[in-house]
């Protein structure tokens, strides 16, 4: 393992690594310091660990929960409206878990409840140059804030809680660097795809990745958000997007985010943040921005992505067996023939939300194709928001109107079909277009055939009943 | 955590890369207690069909039944954090995984569970396949202290473990017992970040 210089150059990753250690073990791991743990209803398991061993959590003022993964997104909003028993008893021991140990809570019914990892960033509670850590693989999104920002396991998550520490082996460094200007119609969802389709599922693990290049820089936060979502799609540990002007000013003002004198100290301070110029990546990838289409996925893996323009590929060209037997399991799965345009395939449901993009940017990019058209004849296509503020900011300019008319679903905030356990599953057989993150065997429902998008060519398939290049619509 | 026991076991191939912990416990029963158990739900949905009717999968056929080590391909266990996917493996029955490489979050939930992952280079993963498919039912030895494995095409694999990893796994201690050992080194680094970083 390449150890840093710790005078020299060093990167936005090395930095922050080296502000957090505590104590490094005769193994080299690292003992690591946890500004921020974010905890979801699927937290359950780690607080009974913690109630095993009589043990309380350490710091309940760097501690923020919110239930997502299991709550209603129509109907009443609270945990007693919850059918089925198991799901209900989760989001409820969340509610107790609060109140025991003294975290902050943004319960159900409460306007600041949202997806975990839409949360952190909308109330300033995620900020640079912090270690960051929850109980979801999504983690790697706070990363968009000039964070290192991990998922982990239910153990480690009662070890934070217990300790306020973490273990772990100093990652790899990996830089992609995105130059040239995107394309009308390309978005954040877009980059990602195309990077996890270039450098495979495989492809950042024992890394950690930073996004770098004119077209990172041109992303709002929310894009950024995007990109570092996805980063745990192609096996990195986290994603990282050095903070500049554009990250301050989306911070400034948020409820956790620091004020006044504080203000100006943290401005100070994660201004010297990003990677100095000189530092050195254990390795470099770089992509032509302006050559980035709109991507779709046909397969089982997040690295099965092509251009819509591009067709089902038919697994005999890969050069590998086991590859052709993934492509061929996949394409069965998908119920797919190779050589089909992408733009033939049609869709039965469409989903805009999840923590990839369900932000504010994410629906207004989807309701400018939905506007003044119709959803699709037998297709049913759902909006469901990252967070209530964003629903009610979207209220706020008429997005949910433009939604509604064209026969979109609105609903509540939650992950929701991103992942289906609180009961909004894609039935067998049914192809969704969905804007989530995971494409896998059964995500969004057993039999389900799930394919990643960006909203706007979620609006897209939605209104056309198929795949479409959006760039044809906004054309119009 | 129980403490690892060199195994003498049946190994079963999955020849297939990126198997993700969506497949090896599928979401619907992520909200079961954990003392129920999860080993009906290791790979649900490639075991069992909608009627509950076994499908052609490798864990099905007989000769695999009683695998105690599993060898897979690439980026095994990557996607969902969720530990499940370790308590599935582990209750159904495993207690030793070898891959060319894995799903990173997957990797630390295994250790903290007693679950061995082991290493190897791609070639060496794809002999022991062809040699386990080739044999249904062998076993295979996997010696911790050793790191070795061997396989039945009679070969010996040495592989690489993190040191303090193998006394943990070992012994069957847990690491929240180190850690809280630690509590003066972590009190004193919490002052010097407060006053570095008030506002955080
Ligand atoms: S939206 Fe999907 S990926 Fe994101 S936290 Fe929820 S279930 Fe996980």
């Amino acid at each position: 393992m390449t150890q840093p210089q710790s005078t020299g150059p060093r990167t936005l990753f090395e930095k922050i690594w080296h502000s957090h250690a505590v104590v490094e073990r005769e193994d080299g791991q690292t003992l690591l310091y946890i500004d921020r743990h974010l905890v979801h209803d699927g937290s359950a398991r780690a607080f009974e660990v913690l109630a095993e061993r009589g043990l309380k959590v350490a710091r309940p003022d760097r501690t923020f929960a919110v239930p997502d993964h299991y709550v209603p997104t129509t109907g009443t909003r609270s945990a007693d409206a919850i059918a089925d028993d198991d799901a209900r008893n989760l989001v409820k021991s969340l509610t107790r878990n609060a109140a025991a140990h003294g975290f902050t809570l943004f319960d159900l019914g409460d306007v600041r409840q949202g997806i975990v990892h839409v949360m952190g960033p909308e109330q300033g509670i995620s900020q640079p140059g912090m270690m960051i850590v929850c109980g979801d693989s999504h983690t790697s999104t706070h990363g968009a804030m000039g964070a290192y920002a991990c998922g982990i396991g239910a153990s480690q998550v009662g070890h934070v809680l217990a300790t306020q520490t973490l273990w772990q082996r100093k990652p790899r460094t990996l830089r992609i660097t995105i130059d040239g200007t995107l394309g009308p119609g390309i978005s954040g969802k877009d980059i990602i795809l195309a990077v996890i389709a270039k450098i495979g599922a495989a492809g950042g693990v024992g890394h950690t990745i930073e996004y770098a290049g004119s077209a990172i820089r041109a992303l709002s936060v929310e894009g950024r958000l995007t990109v570092c979502n996805m980063s745990i799609e192609a096996g990195a540990r986290a994603g990282l997007v050095a903070p500049d002007d554009t990250t301050y000013q989306y911070l400034a003002g948020r409820p956790y985010a620091p004020k006044g004198a504080q203000w100006e100290q943290a401005l100070a301070y994660w201004k010297t943040l990003p990677s100095d110029s000189g530092a050195t990546f254990d390795r470099e990838v770089s992509l032509d921005g302006a050559a980035i289409a709109p991507m779709v996925t046909w397969g089982n893996s997040p690295e099965d992505a092509a251009p819509i323009t591009g067709r089902v590929p038919d697994p005999s060209v890969f050069d590998n067996a086991e590859r052709r037997d993934a492509v061929r399991r996949a394409l069965d799965y998908m119920g797919l023939t190779p050589g089909t345009p992408l733009s033939d395939v049609a869709v039965d449901r469409v989903f805009i939300g999840s923590c990839t993009n369900s932000r504010l940017d994410d629906l207004r990019a989807a309701a400018v194709v939905a506007k003044g058209r119709k959803v699709a004849a037998g297709v049913n296509a759902m909006v469901v928001p990252g967070s209530e503020l964003i629903r009610q900011a979207a209220e706020a300019e008429g997005l949910d109107g433009i939604f509604r008319a064209a026969g979109f679903e609105w609903r509540a905030a939650g992950c929701s079909m991103c992942v289906g356990v609180n009961g909004d599953l894609v039935a067998a057989g049914q192809r969704c277009a969905s804007t989530s993150n995971r494409n896998f065997v059964g995500r969004q429902g057993q039999g389900a055939r799930t394919h990643l998008v960006s909203p706007a060519m979620a609006a897209a398939a939605a209104v056309t009943g198929r795949f479409t290049d959006v760039r044809q619509l906004l054309a119009n | 955590m129980q403490a690892f026991k060199n195994l003498d076991a049946v190994a079963v191939p999955i020849a297939r890369p990126n198997v993700d912990t969506d497949q090896i416990v599928p979401a619907r029963y992520l909200r079961k207690p954990r003392k129920l158990g999860f080993g009906d739900y290791l790979f649900r949905d490639l075991r069992l069909d909608k009627d509950g009717r076994e499908r052609d999968f490798v864990l099905n056929k007989p000769a695999y039944r009683d695998a105690k080590i599993l060898v897979a391909e690439r980026n095994f266990g990557c996607g969902s954090s969720r530990e499940s996917a370790v308590y599935a493996l582990w209750d159904y029955g495993f207690r030793a995984v070898i891959a060319p490489s894995f799903g990173d979050i997957f990797f630390g939930n295994s250790f903290m569970n007693g679950l061995l992952l082991v290493v190897l280079p791609e070639a060496d993963v794809a002999a022991l396949i062809a040699a386990h498919e080739a044999k249904p039912g062998a076993h295979m030895q996997v010696d911790l202290a050793a790191q070795t494995v061997t396989g039945a095409d009679g070969k010996t694999y040495r592989f690489d473990i993190d040191a303090y990893r193998k006394r943990c796994l070992l012994e069957g201690l847990d690491e929240l017992a180190f850690t809280l050992s630690q509590r003066d080194a972590i009190a004193a680094f919490e002052q010097k970040h407060a006053a570095a970083t008030p506002w955080m």
